[in-house]
């Protein structure tokens, strides 16, 4: 009897979004036939200790506790109610109807002569008519447009051609290498075999590109920006590995867990879900206190790299600015700040948060006028420049 | 080998047991903790304990080791760690001077060189293995695995779910005693689902009230009932402020026996202000206590009637 209730609490907690297998339901029954049936907050523990995987999984595991172990129905209609739109890992939730879907069952496109000028000049012309937001929708969403089959296939050409935005840093692991320090584990394997021999093996250390963290500002000022900025997050978390993601406008969000979709249609339609503050206003000082103080430390741990996206315009009258962004520096292994709204050529550093924000950054890429991918791939292939050149111009 | 080493290992059958057990050790735990730790030795699985800095999750291992007159081995885990370091290591200069006897010999004979070349005579244990390979289940304690880098993690997933490890040289060596494995995290990166998953999970919070009072009384003993309830009180109510980094109970610990070493037998502003860097360790968070949060909160105690006026 307590066997098939644990099976249906899984049930409903892996309904809730919590990843819990079968292995997990075994172990469960096994907890509580340990503890035993007379304590209520024993079976709550014993369950807790085999079924949490983190934190934040508590709250909704307690509510879930205490209501089931109540009326299991009540659970259930309870959960209906307030998860409506929590889906399980299992469950896919539902694409969006694809522009790619779209260009794949229309007819094949006459194919053109190859001529190279012709064609650059057209894909841009492509990429402006599907750079368009519909302002009709819900106020606090973006509501994406599905990328087309042409747009699709650049992401992926550049990301995997483009340099990452930031610097790889040097590892405290050792690697094989044709140089280096004598590795002696190797060398010792060598000579077992050929015994007459020495040919010594070499190892030095790894370098790896660090973890990326992205602050992605989604205000108004940089609504044009968003998608085409989301698209090349996502792509940098399918290629590499550690990324963590927080949009921010007037709060910060974390949308990692919504880029791990590998589809970009998909990933971006849950992204929009989860932040309420699309197009709001810009609380830049605001928001990199609340991320100091509640991220930092658990994702800037290993020497991340923060790659800040906003344009540097801060409305925020009630935070410190320089002082947050001070505080950021010492957390982070760098700094990279994507601009993408300088409209001309001979920048000069006058918004107050720009110039608060400037002496911070170990590195500074100004872009004047993205409108698409390739822009920021151009952007990317220069490097950027040291942001203490410009400060220096208007001294 | 001593009596205590082949004496047979009595596990607790109780929650109540586990309770009782640490309690005699003077480690005070919720109920919640005791059910996890009862769990993880009842089923051998390894106990991931997560939270804060200064919380009691590192002493856990130490109290239980005490307490079962278990062998404690320890890893502290850093970025770069790697097998040699926590593992096994192959003795290279012995390896090196038999092949050169047996050269010297002119006895080369490769099938019985690399047989003597890789024996367990060889094999330098480091904790991991020396876990294995205890005759009595040892505590395992993995420290703070949030500082290793992720390559380590998967390297744990055969020793904690399998209890053995592979060399590659060598073979497979499987636990004589299953080890009682604890692992802590102060969660400064998030460790992989796959590890956490062959474990029993629990979030170590700040003790209540009566508990830290509990604490104190028995980790820095000599003071005044009334000492330590300002104290208690006092670091409770500083959690709740918007502070960079709360204080944990070891800092409660060392703040009580900060204050017992000036002999204050109660709290007043000059000696809160004096101490604060025992609470806490962060510059804003101390300027921010030094410019008015002192006060406030003891004006708090006193309305309390926790402080004479």
């Amino acid at each position: 009897m307590i066997s098939e209730n644990i099976v249906h609490f899984a049930h409903i907690l892996r309904a809730a979004g919590m990843p819990i297998g079968p292995d997990r339901v075994l172990a469960a029954m096994a907890a509580v036939e340990c503890v035993g049936l007379d304590r209520r907050d024993d079976v709550h523990a014993a369950l807790g200790a085999v079924m949490l995987d983190r934190h934040e999984q508590q709250v909704l595991f307690d509510a879930a506790f205490d209501a089931f172990w109540r009326d299991p129905k009540l659970l259930e209609q309870l959960m209906f109610q307030l998860l409506p739109r929590i889906t399980g890992r299992g469950d896919k939730p539902r694409a969006p109807r694809t522009n790619r879907l779209a260009d794949a069952l229309a007819a094949p496109p006459v194919v053109q002569p190859p001529n190279p000028a012709n064609n650059t000049a057209r894909q841009e012309l492509q990429f402006d008519t599907h750079f368009t937001f519909s302002d009709d929708e819900r106020l606090q969403h973006a509501d994406f447009e599905t990328m087309t089959a042409d747009e699709f296939a650049l992401a992926q050409r550049l990301a995997e051609q483009l340099p990452l935005p930031v610097m790889p840093m040097r590892r405290r692991r050792y690697e094989r290498s044709p140089r280096g320090r004598i590795d002696l584990r190797a060398t010792l394997l060598r000579m077992a075999r050929q015994p007459h021999t020495l040919s010594p093996a070499f190892t030095q250390p790894r370098t790896e590109w660090p973890a990326i963290v992205v602050l992605l500002d989604v205000s108004g000022s940089m609504e044009r920006y968003a998608r085409l900025l989301l698209h090349y997050v996502h792509g940098l978390a399918r290629r590499h590995m550690h990324v963590h993601t927080f949009t921010f406008g007037t709060r910060l969000t974390n949308i990692t867990r919504c880029l791990k979709d590998r589809d970009p249609d998909v990933a971006l339609k849950l992204a929009d879900e989860q932040v309420t503050d699309w197009k709001g206003g810009t609380r830049i000082a605001s928001c990199l206190d609340d991320f100091n103080r509640l991220w930092a430390r658990r994702v800037l741990g290993s020497n991340a790299a923060v790659l800040l996206m906003t344009d540097g315009l801060d409305r925020d009258d009630r935070g410190d600015l320089a002082d947050a962004a001070a505080r950021l520096r010492r957390a982070a292994h760098q700094i990279v700040w994507l601009n993408p709204l300088l409209r001309f050529e001979g920048f000069e550093p006058r918004a107050a948060g720009v110039r608060a924000l400037l002496p911070h950054v170990d590195r500074f890429l100004p872009v004047h006028n993205l409108a698409s991918l390739a822009d920021l791939a151009r952007v990317l292939r220069a490097g950027g420049v040291a942001p203490f050149s410009l400060l220096n111009q208007t001294h | 080998m001593t009596d205590a080493d082949r004496a047979p290992f009595v596990l607790p059958t109780s929650v109540d047991a586990v309770v009782s057990l640490l309690a005699a050790q003077d480690y005070v735990c919720d109920r919640q903790l005791a059910t996890a730790l009862f769990l993880s030795l009842k089923l051998s699985r390894p106990l991931f304990l997560e939270g804060e800095p200064g919380v009691g999750k590192t002493e856990l291992a130490k109290t239980l080791a005490k307490a079962m007159q278990a062998m404690l081995l320890r890893v502290q885990c850093y970025e770069g760690l790697d097998i040699a370091q926590t593992a096994y290591e192959w003795n290279v200069a012995r390896q090196m001077m038999e092949i050169r006897l047996a050269e010297a010999a002119h006895e080369v004979d490769r099938d019985h060189l690399a047989h003597t070349l890789y024996s367990k005579a060889m094999l330098i244990e480091r904790p991991l293995l020396q876990a294995l390979t205890q005759p009595r289940s040892p505590v395992l304690l993995i420290d703070e695995l949030d500082r290793a880098d992720e390559p380590f993690d998967a390297f744990l997933l055969e020793v904690l779910a399998e209890n053995q490890i592979t060399i590659p040289e060598y073979g497979t060596v499987r636990a004589v005693a299953p080890p009682i494995t604890i692992i802590t995290s102060n969660r400064t990166r998030e460790i992989h689902d796959a590890l956490k998953r062959r474990c029993l999970y629990h979030w170590v919070d700040f003790p209540d009230v009566e508990r830290e009072l509990d604490i104190v009384r028995r980790k820095a003993p000599g003071a005044s009932d009334r000492l330590y309830v300002q104290v208690v009180e006092f670091v409770q109510r500083m959690r709740t402020l918007d502070l960079f980094k709360a204080p944990g109970v070891a800092e409660t610990i060392d703040w009580t026996n900060a204050l017992m070493a000036l002999n204050a037998i109660r709290l007043d502003p000059a000696t809160v202000q004096d101490t604060l860097g025992v609470l806490l360790k962060y510059q804003d968070d101390i300027a921010k206590l030094r410019a008015g949060d002192t006060a406030k909160l003891l004006d708090e105690l006193r309305a309390r009637a926790l402080l004479e006026p």
